[in-house]
């Protein structure tokens, strides 16, 4: 933050010394307010803090300042063999569990080069697809609420329930799950997962199109969100945005077609990227949409994936597990899409030891976030709230 | 039509009522709408919008304290009284106090001209339904005193937001009312709802008996929902932008105040509406032939039932709004009401204007 001149006391008089003043009314000359927007604000999606100097509503600049949920990740995985690190990345994107774990155990198999069995594909990628669902059922419920719209938001958390005790089901635990480990599952799903998960799909589909009806097609969240925040595609590309992101700026960008990783490329989806006619290709309207529209996706995954699944009798999806992980020298980076984005892992191994030498985790919510200064150059405050809600940040993923 | 001798019989005997010098049927005239206020604030307004967001949202609701949660309202306001009456080191500590007070005092001031029931009302003013809009109008002072005394920036801003919606949307709701008063030819409560009463039940109505008043009912029940700051109008207080609004820094029973001068003035405009354009306590059932439902449901007792019926009904649409609207932002709220509302209520006025000479 630069210095802004003296802050008097009582009056918060900040006089700035370059000219980037913007003056809504010429003859109306005024004074900057900072205004410190978090980290207990109740639209920053838990512990962000925007430090916001404004104009009246105008927001001349917002900075956000991280690290209030800082848990030294990076460090930890340098002290921890492999397979315990698996809990560690549950709790990076802790709305996204499974995604941040297959994200990692497919780098680290990756630099082990091992073979996966089929089974255990399917189940992963079928779990990580509800995981995205629910996903962005916070991420859609969070951002109606953020515009002033309650009930969607537990419409969403009522259908989210029902992924997350389908996942306490399989897994044991609602949120952080450590399901997946490296080279196969902690255990098999239970005997009857597919019935279950069939029920889910054709229990959610109306409730969808219910949400969509909503909150997507409600006049007053489109006008609050159209035309709002508009990223052009090339400045997202520079900023490395990824997920629903880049692809509400047009981009057709989804790492499950463009890098394919597990089973996906057998599996047939389409990667929703807005058309520009119900919204303005960029703005906070088609990220919303881009992630009301994967969702859709998500299921017909799931539904193909039920259908190929391999049934196995007597199954152990422990069998293929690496007694001892420890990979020959070298690095690796391995990216999976996740609700949020790209998240990639880097990972050096020193070919000695059962800890990576070096682990850096590329955290989508963070490169998507470095773009806040930016975006919130020069709008109103709704709109700046409308505008976090639409990069819909996790800030254990920002922070880690 | 001339007013029935019956009119206005219980709160004139209690007026008149005084032990020595001490004018207590006075009194306990002010107090009635009082209890009114805090029994269905307490009843209605927040046990039943908890409820009714909790059944529109798939939950249900409060369960614990009593059969069905009943007794929930009553454990909060014990829990709002125990609270530590916190005033911050840095407020205006005098504006501070004395906003919710104004706050409260702006909304219960209406409820004077508020005729519960023909038998029933605290002042039958010539002027009533001016005077209701006007008073209404200190509530921006309380709001404004609390906003500012509390020297947050948050608040500050909620008031601010706040002081400029309610003054701009006076003006569409101030003429949407105008049009029922050419309707009626008065001012007066009473005479207004006096107009509206006859053997066909909800025939008379205002809103029934010429082919424009749907335009300016429909233009005060938006410009009300603005002026009790609720949803999809609720930016003074929007709580994903500025926390609270402007009573970020209340607690305690300073709070409590806060929220019943808005159930006040929630039922409050409900009750205008429904006097400005659906009868007020006259009987919304007709005679039909022999059966005389609308002489059978007539009545002071009646009367105050059926007010109180109206007001609930536009309360739960405004429930039913704020539990499923997202809310506008500032600049689009204010684009609403200088460029959509204010001139079709100019509009509605031409028309109503026409109608009256016509008929």
């Amino acid at each position: 933050m630069q210095e802004l001149g003296k802050a008097e006391t009582n009056s918060t008089r900040i006089i700035r010394q370059d000219d980037k003043r913007v003056i809504i009314e010429k003859d109306l000359d005024t004074e900057y307010m900072v205004l410190s927007m978090g980290p207990q604000h109740p639209s920053t999606h838990g512990v962000l803090r925007l430090e916001c100097i404004t104009d009246g509503e105008v927001v001349v600049e917002a900075e956000p300042y991280l690290g209030y949920l800082h848990r030294c990740f990076e460090k930890h995985c340098e002290n921890v063999d492999y397979p315990g690190i698996v809990p560690y990345t549950d709790r990076m994107d802790y709305l996204a569990g499974i995604n941040s774990e297959l994200a990692f155990c497919i780098t680290v198999e990756k630099l082990l080069d091992i073979e996966i069995p089929r089974r255990v594909e399917f189940i992963r990628v079928i779990t990580a697809e509800l995981n995205r669902i629910a996903s962005h059922l916070v991420a859609i419920g969070t951002y109606a609420i953020d515009l002033g719209a309650f009930t969607p938001f537990l419409f969403c958390f009522r259908d989210r329930e029902h992924i997350l005790s389908l996942l306490e089901w399989i897994s044991g635990a609602r949120m952080l799950y450590n399901y997946i480990w490296i080279g196969g599952l902690a255990y098999d799903v239970p005997a009857d997962f597919k019935k279950r998960v069939a029920e889910f799909v054709t229990y959610f589909r109306p409730k969808a199109v219910e949400l969509f009806k909503l909150l997507t097609e409600n006049e007053i969240f489109v006008k609050r969100t159209y035309d709002i925040g508009i990223m052009p595609a090339d400045v997202a590309i520079n900023y490395g945005w990824s997920g629903p992101m880049l692809r509400g700026s047009g981009v057709r960008w989804d790492l499950r077609r463009n890098d394919p990783y597990s089973i996906y490329p057998e599996l047939d989806f389409n990667v929703p990227v807005p058309d520009g006619k119900f919204s303005v290709v960029g703005d906070c309207l088609s990220r919303h949409l881009v992630r009301a529209l994967e969702m859709e996706e998500s299921l017909r995954i799931i539904e193909q994936s039920l259908d190929k699944m391999p049934d196995v009798a007597g199954f152990d999806s422990r069998a293929l597990i690496p007694k001892k992980i420890r990979p020959k020298a070298g690095e690796v980076y391995g990216r999976a899409e996740n609700p949020r984005g790209e998240l990639g892992y880097y990972i050096v191994s020193d070919g000695k030891s059962t800890k990576p030498l070096r682990c850096k985790a590329r955290s989508s919510c963070f490169v998507n976030l470095s773009a806040m200064k930016d975006l919130s150059k020069g709008q109103l405050i709704p709109d700046l709230v409308a505008i976090i809600g639409s990069i819909d940040i996790v800030l254990g993923e920002v922070d880690r | 039509m001339s007013s029935s001798p019956s009119l206005n019989t219980w709160s004139d005997a209690l007026s008149g009522f005084s032990i020595g010098w001490f004018p207590l049927g006075l009194v306990i005239v002010a107090v009635i709408p009082l209890v009114f206020i805090a029994l269905y604030a307490l009843t209605y307004g927040v046990y039943g919008e908890r409820k009714i967001s909790a059944f529109m949202q798939d939950r249900i609701g409060p369960m614990e304290v009593g059969f069905w949660g009943i007794l929930q309202t009553l454990a909060d306001i014990l829990k709002l009284l125990q609270k530590e009456d916190i005033v911050p080191t840095v407020a205006d500590k005098f504006l501070f106090v004395i906003g919710p007070g104004i706050l409260f005092v702006g909304s219960f001031l209406a409820f004077a001209v508020l005729p519960f029931g023909p038998a029933f009302i605290g002042a039958d003013l010539n002027v009533g339904l001016f005077y209701a809009v006007g008073i209404v109008a200190i509530e921006v002072v309380g709001i404004l005193a609390a906003g500012w005394g509390s020297n947050n920036k948050w608040a500050l801003y909620g008031a601010i937001r706040s002081v400029a919606q309610i003054v701009s949307y006076e003006i569409p709701a101030s003429i949407a009312l105008l049009c029922a008063a050419m309707l009626a030819g008065t001012l007066s409560m009473q005479q207004i709802t006096m107009m509206q009463a006859g053997p066909g039940g909800f025939l008379h109505w205002f809103l029934f008996t010429n082919p424009i008043a749907w335009l300016p009912f429909l233009i005060y029940f938006i410009s009300s929902l603005a002026e009790t700051n609720r949803a999809p109008f609720d930016i003074p207080e929007a709580e994903s932008e500025l926390v609270a609004g402007y009573f970020t820094e209340y607690s305690g029973m300073k709070f409590a105040v806060i929220f019943l001068a808005e159930y006040g003035s929630m039922f409050m405009v409900s009750a205008i509406i429904s006097i400005a354009f659906l009868g007020g306590w006259t009987s919304p059932l007709p005679n039909i032939g022999g059966l005389e439902l609308n002489t059978m449901t007539s009545g002071p007792v009646w009367g105050a039932f059926w007010i109180i019926m109206k007001g609930f009904f536009f309360i739960f649409v405004q429930m039913w709004l704020r539990w499923t609207l997202p809310r506008l932002r500032v600049d689009q709220l204010m684009y609403l009401c200088w460029k959509v509302l204010t001139p079709f209520s100019l509009v509605s006025f031409v028309l109503t204007a026409i109608w009256v000479i016509n008929h």
